[in-house]
């Protein structure tokens, strides 16, 4: 299995890190032509707006929508953005999972945080549950789901900042800039037959 | 663990959300604009451009807020702002009015010039320039969570963004390939804290995001920037001192992502229009040189 990384802007480089170290083939992914040759894709964190635009530029938008039909597509932070269908802004979006989206949900950078979350969903991958570490970064939050859409985690207050849609999944957070790397196996799990 | 808020984790990890892109200076919220529609991962708000500053002299400080905040109201990526080096009290004043990031610069005239800010003391974080490896450690030290080159503002002549670039890469590369008992030695050389040493080392790069800047004008010279190892690009004076800065700001948004790409390189460098009016840094009197500033 290899998965690519989108490489238009933001920390790329911190997902390929992690897959890496798991022992699995990566590619940066900077044209269309080669998503032909990945299994699965992560949108990783940056700026929404300039990855939008970006993938628009170089007519990435409609071949990204395809292969997210098909092929597992996690969105970190600005990546969870682009899979919205909604962002309450006028900025390209791939419109591929059911949620609406609230960008900088928490302010500005100096609301930024860090907290424990329960996330049931990783139970699948290790038993134990610990509590997940997860870094908020200007974060979004996923303020609704619809349809087949469902919420895999939340804040203690009850705010959704994580959904998956069969093999689309979407987090508000920073898996990529922690060393736990449980959810990046998780997303590695939605590729494989069940 | 309970929420945390404004931890340094936070403050590198924008910062790394804002690799691969471009950083530009903009001095109205109508600039502001341009930028963002252009492709900018984050704006600088200031009064004047470097090039301005070095045209018009007289002391250079903090913009106004009212400019600052008009600029935050405007775009939706993240806003920076410049304190001069030193000045505690322009960075409190920043920091009430929540700015994103602070970028404690040479560009201004130096408040303090023996004591940079005690940055861990702030919520928000900061980026500093360096020239060198032990400048970079030591701004690391006093809790800066990104690092820039310094280059030389305002000049469009990438010289010495590509010298001071070099300069931290290349002795990255040599701190290597040190042995263990040599460390200390070498942190007293370059007047660096140890226990940063001894990161950068093990890491093979910075402990925070490296972005170069200071005379960066065309999408070659971004990446140039890119290829020699950095993380992003500031660019300053290069886009709204420029002929036309909408095509040339999204032509070196292009470039950044492309950077090891000819083919789109050369087809984004076409029909930019004027470039800024550069100053090659072999005319500049050594006692004008704003990288000098700092220590």
């Amino acid at each position: 299995m290899k998965i690519g990384v989108l490489a238009l802007q933001g920390d790329f480089a911190e997902h390929i890190a992690i897959l890496r170290s798991l022992g699995v083939e990566t590619k940066e992914i900077r044209t269309a032509e080669q998503l032909n040759e990945i299994d699965g894709l992560i949108i990783p964190g940056g700026e929404s707006t300039t990855i939008g635009k970006l993938a628009n530029d170089f007519g990435l938008i409609q071949p990204l929508k395809d292969f997210g039909k098909k092929k597992p597509i996690w969105g970190t932070c600005a990546g969870a953005i682009l899979l919205s269908k909604d962002a309450h802004n006028d900025q390209p979006l791939l419109s591929l999972m059911d949620i609406h989206i609230t960008r900088n949900a928490f302010g500005r950078q100096v609301e930024s945080f860090e907290i424990d979350l329960d996330i049931p969903s990783l139970k699948k991958i290790d038993p134990s549950n610990k509590p997940y570490h997860a870094i908020f970064i200007r974060a979004p939050l996923i303020e609704s789901v619809q349809s087949d859409a469902h919420p895999i985690a939340k804040l203690p207050d009850g705010r959704i900042v994580a959904a998956q849609q069969r093999n689309l999944l979407a987090t508000s957070f920073h898996p990529e800039l922690t060393p736990d790397d449980r959810f990046h196996r998780y997303f590695l799990s939605l590729g494989q037959p069940t | 663990m309970d929420k945390q808020v404004a931890t340094y984790e936070t403050k590198k990890g924008l910062a790394q959300m804002l690799k691969g892109g471009v950083i530009m200076d903009v001095v109205t919220p109508e600039h502001a604009r341009i930028a963002e529609d252009a492709g900018a991962v984050a704006v600088m708000a200031l009064e004047r451009v470097p090039a301005d500053i070095r045209a018009e002299g007289g002391v250079a400080r903090m913009s106004d807020p009212e400019l600052i905040l008009k600029i935050m109201d405007t775009v939706s990526i993240p806003v920076m702002a410049k304190v001069r080096i030193g000045h505690f009290v322009e960075a409190q004043i920043l920091g009430a009015i929540g700015v994103d990031y602070i970028d404690e610069s040479e560009v201004l005239t130096p408040a303090d010039e023996e004591h940079h800010i005690n940055k861990h003391e702030f919520k928000v974080p900061f980026v500093c320039g360096c020239r060198n490896l032990g400048e970079a450690l030591r701004r690391i030290g006093e809790g800066a969570a990104m690092i820039r080159t310094k280059g030389e503002a305002g000049t469009g002549d990438v010289v010495e963004a590509v010298r001071h670039a070099r300069a931290v890469l290349g002795e990255i590369r040599r701190l290597q390939n040190l042995p263990e008992e040599e460390l200390m030695t070498y942190a007293k050389e370059i007047g660096a804290p140890y226990n940063l040493v001894k990161e950068t080392r093990e890491l093979g790069h910075l402990p925070v995001v490296n972005f170069a800047a200071g005379g960066i004008a065309t999408p070659a010279d971004a990446a140039l920037m890119m290829q020699l190892g950095m993380d992003g690009v500031f660019v300053g004076s290069g886009i709204f001192k420029s002929g036309d800065p909408a095509k040339r700001g999204a032509a070196i948004v292009k470039a950044v992502t492309h950077y090891n790409d000819p083919g789109i390189l050369a087809e984004v460098s076409r029909n930019l229009g004027e470039a800024m009016v550069g100053r090659q840094i072999t005319s500049i009197p050594k006692e004008e040189l704003i990288a000098n500033r700092g220590w």
